[in-house]
């Protein structure tokens, strides 16, 4: 077994293991904890990918800018009280366990058919005209003049986003308008 | 080089634990985790591909992805902050002011 095949399966199985733990947990201060772990373990996984740029956006702002925010509203609401998990035996839960078991079924069908698809397609295939330099892909001047020739548009969009969101945040956080 | 099929079932692992946290759930904080887990597993899926092709534009989908998120997580913690200043809990099945 190769060092990155290793790693692939420490990281992949540290970032399955606390996402779970994210959704079976009972306090939402472990679950914004646990992600943070999971989205280290993502950041391990993009570094094996030779993206590190991708890996430092993960750590800086997932885990530490919009975790932040969760930790705050879980501290400022302060609820601890947990209500228990959906299970068939409570009352008024057949809608979304049906719905749920529905898209459950059509997600493990898309899955296995992209797998199948996957499975046939070799990698040069898929790799075709790909650059012989994989690593300098990852640097960030090669995403930076991606980003600002073909993606320009794009970028600027994401502005207005981040400003409506903004206003929105504000606007619904307070207490009258 | 680990086969791009690894990454895409983690990818798709994650992606339906996230799901599996939305349905399941009962808090509203917790399902807002839960997409967020769901963002990250496509994140990896985009940039797992990005690698195989040899492009980076996988990675610029990525930064995009996580400004969404970023958006998405002001926006709704907002709304959760919100409805429990008026209903006083975080349990999405009380909140059935719009239910005819």
């Amino acid at each position: 077994m190769g060092t990155d095949l290793l790693l692939f399966y420490l990281f992949g199985g540290a970032a399955v293991l606390a996402s779970l733990a994210v959704v079976l947990g009972r306090n939402p201060m472990h679950s914004v904890l646990l992600l943070i772990v999971s989205f280290a373990a993502l950041a391990g996984l993009y570094i094996t990918l030779g993206s590190p740029f991708a890996a430092v956006i993960q750590i800086i702002i997932y885990a530490g800018a919009i975790m932040v925010l969760f930790l705050f509203v879980v501290m400022l609401l302060n609820a601890h009280r947990e209500d228990a998990l959906l299970t068939p035996g409570a009352s008024g839960v057949k809608g979304p366990i049906r719905t749920g078991a529905v898209l459950g079924v059509v997600l493990a069908a898309e899955l296995v058919w992209a797998l199948v698809k996957a499975g046939q397609a070799p990698d040069g295939e898929l790799a075709a005209g790909a650059a012989p330099n994989v690593e300098a892909l990852g640097s960030v001047r090669a995403l930076g003049l991606l980003l600002f020739t073909d993606y320009a548009f794009a970028f600027e969009v994401t502005s207005i986003l981040i400003v409506v969101a903004m206003v929105g945040a504000v606007v619904l956080a307070k207490r009258e308008l | 080089m680990v086969p791009l099929g690894h990454y895409l079932i983690l990818s798709a692992i994650l992606f339906c634990t996230g799901t599996m946290g939305v349905f399941l759930r009962r808090n509203v904080i917790t399902m807002l985790l839960s997409i967020e887990v769901m963002l990250n597993a496509v994140n990896l899926a985009f940039i797992a591909f990005g690698r195989t092709m040899g492009s980076a534009d996988g990675q610029v989908i990525m930064f995009f992805v996580v400004t969404v998120a970023a958006a998405e997580a002001a926006v709704g913690l907002a709304l959760v902050i919100a409805l429990f200043r008026h209903r006083e809990t975080l349990n999405p099945d009380t909140f059935t002011s719009l239910k005819w």
